[in-house]
Order: structure tokens, then sequence, then C-alpha cells
């Protein structure tokens, strides 16, 4: 099994959101994070799906996703060529003593203090799956008392767009 | 239609006085066209101020809809009022079940869209069975239900469905209508969706507040799909490397699916398989495609399909699926299905292709682009000399076909065999009519019995299996095709479903027939109980024997048709006849048949297909030296 990044862009309607959703679960996916949030285009959203899947099952619930009327087009995002992004805001104790060390952490990440309070710092921060399951490693050991995280949204590198094909030109 | 009745003649009063346009005779291959776009050009562009219910009725006729089968009820009762004054025909159903099955049945028989109607709530939920049933068979049907006013949905009002969510898996496309000014344009995509690309059902959900909002009709709308494009044509390297590997085969097969009968293909489906001389195989949902009497034709594939079928797909080295989709029940155990074979798999719907079997030459389009382009690139193959001698792959199947024709035995208690009252029921009525069938072991017989000559002529319920289907169904064909017969073939479990649509047929002149394959028991469940689960008969015995509850010849009557009955094989020809002289009402004959008859050959639920029995305890022998 892989992860597999898809770009889905979709007539920006109610319900287009349970149509993308409800076919995954119905064909026996598991969707790892999604995004969702207009384009350049208002008609246009682009919903952002990570999905554990082998390559043959995932062709096919890409195909299904093409058949719904809403969608307009579907890229799979390359990790190689794209640039992926997730947000995580975290509510970690650090009472006097432990302060300055989770203030360390927080700059090692390049993430900021968002709020402070007497007993926690929360705190803000950008960046790959990966570089914030590190981060949260390492402030696991001051004591997370709550955290929020968002869908992954990525965008491919270079000039080209995936919306200047000719199916939205048509939207 | 020819007994008038108060309703057909008010029905009669109000099309005269509305001024229609005169209704045009569809031809049906130009009809299911896939790629005949579906926005009319009927009427000239107009404009008028009305209701957003006038808006819905008036946009109906503008699209040509002839009739609409359906219930009135709170939301929906804006809609009727307009509908009263229209020239399209609504046909009061018993059951919403029983509109939706009839719009599928009007729409396999004519190509045409068929079309339902029910108000929100409970009306709308009746509805699913047949929506569903239409998603899994690729049926262009439009289902119109009411919903509660804006202002109260997402309140559970009274009668309140989220009908739009509960159909989202099942439907094509579905709509929540939003405002009237959409009526006309909802209406229009919701006609095209359902009737091009791979057809399917739509459902239209309309708030009641929104019937009754004032409004401006202007037609024709303009369509707002960026997102459909469904891909009609072939590509040509594709067409071409199709044709060589047909060129170049030994054992090829010509698989058809339901797919050739919505492009309209049959005709060409002909010229191919003359052209090429490769053996055909027709699925349940694609009889008639293909005329069963023709020399190449080996029957049905699948789990109760004809020897020849099975083993000609088993053993190709080349399968040329066009608009079939490798169904478990074609393909038994799908590991073990066609093991030497290349697969050219055409399919409008690209999702089709390679969902279950490994293709080798996938061919995206239109079954009637295709198969108008794949004779265009055997003929040149041909001419180029490029041909392989299919004798020894004939004289395999002939074998086989003479070995392990269709047949059944009598049954040793002296009953009424069910397979000898299908097979004369074919005879008798011969090619011409319709057959409807419901779901279980008479579907089977009647696919099996009866032959199937020419195109539309044998309609059910393949995908979902839907008992109950064919008296609606029976019933939509007929008012669909007013001129030809339709029998329906049920069973007594099937018919116990959705009989009540007869007092329909009664009262609104659609003089369907029906033949009830009355063996006492949910047949196709004993079967299973008997060959899988040690003759343990639980809970399939429906008294209809034991007790004659219900006398189906006395249910006929008090629905306001003609009930006959049949227990011997003597009376069979005579009852049919009977039956056949009747066209001022709905007939209904009670055969009563034995109950052990069972249905062969048969491929059991998930074994191989090299499995096959041809009868209970028979194996039939291949000889494997000659592949």
């Amino acid at each position: 099994m892989t992860m597999h990044t898809l770009s889905v862009l979709v007539e920006n309607k109610p319900g287009v959101l349970a149509r993308v959703s409800g076919l995954f679960s119905r064909r026996g996916f598991n969707i790892d994070s999604l995004a969702v949030g207009e384009t350049e285009n208002p008609d246009v959203s682009r919903i952002t799906i990570v999905v554990n899947a082998e390559s043959s099952p995932l062709e096919q619930v890409t195909k299904q996703l093409n058949k719904l009327v809403n969608v307009l087009k579907i890229v799979e995002l390359d990790p190689q060529v794209s640039v992926a992004r997730e947000l995580l805001l975290v509510k970690v104790r650090a009472d006097r003593s432990a302060r300055s060390q989770v203030l360390e952490t927080v700059n090692l990440f390049r993430a900021r203090v968002v709020d402070v309070a007497p007993d926690t710092l929360t705190i803000e921060a950008t960046g790959t799956p990966d570089k914030l399951d590190a981060l949260l490693r390492d402030l696991e050991s001051y004591g997370i008392k709550e955290m929020v995280q968002s869908g992954l949204v990525a965008i491919g590198r270079g000039s080209r767009s995936i919306t200047a094909g000719p199916a939205l030109r048509a939207a | 239609m020819t007994r008038p009745t108060p309703e057909t003649l008010a029905h009669t009063a109000r099309r005269a006085r509305a001024a229609a346009d005169p209704s045009v005779d569809v031809d049906p291959a130009a009809a299911r066209s896939a790629a005949t776009p579906t926005v009319p050009a009927v009427r000239p562009s107009t404009s008028a101020q009305v209701s957003g219910a006038g808006s819905l009725v008036r946009s109906l006729e503008a699209l040509g809809v002839d009739v609409v089968f359906g219930i009135p009820g709170g939301a929906i009762l804006p809609a009727y009022d307009p509908l009263y004054d229209s020239t399209v025909r609504h046909i009061l159903v018993r059951h919403e079940q029983g509109a939706g099955h009839a719009a599928t049945g009007y729409a396999q028989a004519t190509g045409k869209v068929g079309v339902c109607m029910a108000t929100s709530g409970p009306g709308a939920t009746n509805l699913v069975t047949p929506i569903a049933d239409a998603y899994m068979d690729s049926v262009a049907m439009v289902a119109i239900t009411g919903q509660v006013a804006r202002p109260s949905i997402g309140t559970d009002a009274f009668q309140e469905a989220d009908i739009q969510g509960i159909t989202l898996p099942i439907t094509k496309h579905n709509f929540l209508v939003q405002s009237p000014e959409e009526i006309p344009r909802v209406l229009a995509e919701a006609f095209h969706l359902a009737s091009s690309g791979r057809p399917g059902p739509v459902l239209v959900d309309i708030p009641k507040d929104v019937l009754q909002a004032p409004t401006t009709f202007a037609w024709p709308p303009t369509l707002d799909l960026p997102g459909y494009r469904p891909t009609l044509h072939p590509h040509g390297k594709q067409i071409r490397e199709a044709a060589r590997l047909m060129a170049a085969a030994r054992r090829p097969v010509l698989y058809v699916g339901g797919g050739v009968l919505k492009a309209g293909a049959t005709d060409g489906l002909r010229r191919l398989a003359e052209l090429t001389g490769i053996p055909v195989v027709t699925t349940l949902m694609a009889l008639g495609a293909f005329p069963d009497s023709h020399q190449q034709h080996l029957g049905m594939p699948g789990m109760h399909g004809t020897v020849a079928a099975v083993y000609g797909l088993q053993k190709a080295d080349l399968i040329v699926a066009l608009g079939a989709r490798f169904d478990d029940r074609v393909t038994g155990k799908l590991d073990s299905f066609a093991p030497d074979a290349t697969v050219v798999h055409a399919d409008i719907d690209p999702a089709e292709i390679g969902k279950n079997r490994h293709v080798d030459v996938p061919i995206v389009g239109d079954a009637k682009h295709v198969i108008d382009e794949l004779i265009a690139a055997v003929t040149v193959e041909r001419s180029a000399g490029r041909t392989t001698d299919l004798g020894d792959w004939w004289t395999q199947l002939d074998d086989l076909r003479n070995r392990y024709p269709l047949g059944y035995d009598e049954p040793a208690d002296g009953t009424l065999s069910p397979q000898y009252v299908i097979k004369r029921l074919g005879e008798i009525v011969g090619p011409d009519a319709i057959f409807v069938a419901g779901v279980g072991q008479h579907q089977m017989w009647a696919s099996q019995f009866i032959s199937y000559e020419k195109p539309y002529t044998w309609l059910n319920s393949g995908g979902l299996g839907t008992m109950g289907y064919a008296v609606p169904a029976a019933m939509g064909a007929k008012v669909g095709k007013p001129d030809t017969v339709v029998w329906a073939v049920d069973g007594d479990g099937c018919f116990q479903m959705t009989n009540q649509e007869l007092a329909t047929c009664a009262l609104e002149g659609i003089p369907v027939k029906i033949a009830v394959i009355n063996n006492g028991n949910l047949g196709m469940v004993r079967q299973w109980q008997t060959l899988f689960y040690n003759e343990r008969y639980s809970n399939t015995d429906l008294g209809t024997h034991k007790h004659r509850i219900p006398d189906f010849v006395k249910l006929a009557e008090a629905l306001g048709c003609i009930g006959l009955r049949c227990e011997n094989a003597a009376d069979v020809d005579k009852t049919i006849a009977a039956a056949m002289e009747i066209n001022d009402a709905p007939v209904v004959i009670d055969f009563v048949v034995g109950k052990d008859a069972m249905v062969w050959p048969m491929v059991a639920a998930g074994t191989s297909n090299d499995e096959i029995m041809f009868a209970r305890g028979v194996r039939p022998t291949f000889d494997e030296d000659d592949i």
C-alpha cells in the first residue's frame, strides 16, 4: 500500500463533498486526510485527498470519481514534483520550568507560539506530515493537552497549473 | 388500450383540450443512440409567467415526455395541478415502486427516458428500489420527487426524507432544486444525463415552495454540465489493435452485454459476427441483441448459462467484450475465469474497464461506434489476407452444443413442468412479443427456454435482482408499446410483491398478460436449500399451493383482470391461446407447477466456471486435448 495524493477539482456546489467522500467509503477506501477550499475560480473548489491504496484499486476509485458529474478534473500529485503542507495547532503543557525548552523546540521547527497561558503554550506549525510528526514527538514529553491538524494541501512545482485544462475553461 | 374507462376517457378529453403536439413516434435505434444529445429543439423559444410547478410540467412537455407514472401527495401536490391540463399522460399507480419499475419498463421497451413521480418522504423512499434497479441495469430514468418546503428542510418535518442523500449511491446524478428559475435547466440536464453516455437514473427533488413560487418559464435552457463529457468515439489505435487480435485469434468469443442494446448497435453486431465468424454469447441483459436462433449464438454465459457459452468464454484465447461488465454471475470465481484469454473490453464507461478483469486492449466508446469501427478495421485485416480458420474451434463448440443442449426432465411426481410452460409460451406467443420476467427460477427459465430473436423483447432485473419487477415493468412496456403483446413471466413470490399494479392496468386500459409460474415456493432460494443446505426448507414455502392463499384467479378478478388457471400439460396451449384472445383487459394465468424443478446448468456461487454442472451430479466432460 502506498500513500497517494489526489487533487480533485469540483464544481463549487452544495453536496459535492458528500458525493466525493461517500464514493470513497462506498468503494471501501479510507481517506487519510482531506482538505477543501476555493480556488482562483470561485465556481471551482479543490479537494485534496490523501489515500492509502494499491495502484489498481486507486485507478478504479479515480475512474469512479471522474464519473461524478460535479467533478471537473483529477490529478494525482507526485510527491517528487509537488509541495505538500499541513497545518498543526497544538496546546502544550509549559509551566515556568519547561517553557524555555518548549520555546527552543518551537524555534528549531520554525513554528510559532500563537497563544500563551500560565501553564500552556499554543503552537502553530506548518510543514510536511513528517516534519509535524517529528515536532509532535518532541513536544509529547512535555504533555500535549489538545491538538488539531488540517488536511494536507498540495500543489505541483513549476509554472504549469492543473486548472489550466480545457475542462475548466468550459466551467 | 381498448377498454375505455372513465379515467382514460377523461384523460383523452384533457389531451384534446390541451392542443397537443402530435406525438412523434421515435425510432428506437435513434432514441437509443447515446450520441444524440437529448436537449430537444421541440419547440421554439418560449417564455411565460408560471408557477414552479407550471414550469416543471411545461419542461416535461418540451422534453417530449408522453407519460409519467406516479402518485400525488402533499409536497408534490402543486405539480399535479398543471399536470391535470397537460398533454403529458399521468398514470396513477398503486405504489411508488410500481411507478419506478414502470418507468424502467417503458424506457427499456422504447429507448426513451422513463419518468416517475412521487411525493416527499415515504413516496420518495418507495422509489429507492426501482432507482437502485435502474442504476444497476443502466436504465434511462428520471424520478421527480416533491420535498418539504425550503424553510422546513432539515427540521424532521412531516414527510421529510433526505432523498438526495439517500439516492447518492444509486443515481447517476441527482438534484435538489433550490429555486424555481432552475427548473427548466435542471430537467433538461436530468434528461440529458439519464439518456446519454452510460444511461442511468437521475433524481430531481423539488421543494414544495419552489413548486408554488412564481417564475418565468423559458425554453430551451442552456445546460451547465462542465464535468460531464462521455466518450462516444473509440480510439482508432485501440480499434486497430482489437481487429488485429480478432484476425489472429484461434478461439475468439464476442461477449455481448446490455450496452449493445442501449447503443442501438444490434444490426452492427450481427454484421461484425457474420463478417468474422466469431461465436457470440449474450448476457442476461443482452438477450435479443443477437438472434437466439443464429448459428453463431452459443447462448447466455454465466451461472445458469449454456455449457457451450460458459466453456466458450472459459477456453477462449480472445474475449471481445462489447458493453458488458464481467459481472460475477458471468465470470464465476474471477481468478479462474478465462485464464488463457486476451481481453478486448469496449465500454462507454471507463470505470468498467479493468474493474473486475485485467484488460489487454481497453476501448472507451459507445458500442455502436465501436462496432462500426471494428467492422471497418476487421475488413482491412481480412482484405490483407489476415484471418484464421475457426473450424476447429467451431467443431469443439458444436460438439458441446450437441452434447449439452438446454433441456429439462419432466417432474417425476407428475406435476406440471415450469420449463414446459415457459417453452410453450415462447413458442405460441412468438418473437414479436415483449417478455418481462421477475427474479428467480422463472426468470432463468424464461431466459433459457424462450427464443429471443429481436432486440428489446426481453426485460428483466439483471443487476439488482429485484423481485416484483415484472408486473409494473410489463405495465410500463405496454404503455410504451401499446401495439405489442407484453407478457410478464412472474413467480408466485415475485407476483405477491407488486401485483397491485394490475388494478392500475385494469383501470388505465393497459392489457398486459401475466404468466404466474406458481410453484408455491420461493423457488430459487429453495433450489439453493436443496443443493447447499441439506434440503432444509427454511421459510421458502409460501403456502400458495398448500392453502391456495392467495387464490391468484380470484385475486386477478378482484383487481379487474381476467384470471385463468392451468394445472396440467394438456391445458397449457389452450390456456395460453385463451389469454392471447383477450385484448381488452389484463389477463393472469396461474400456472400451478411442480416445486422440485431446478435451473440447470449451474455454476455454484463462488466456484469456477470450470465446475459448471449440467444437471444435478452431472459434470460435462470436456476433452482438454482438443484445446
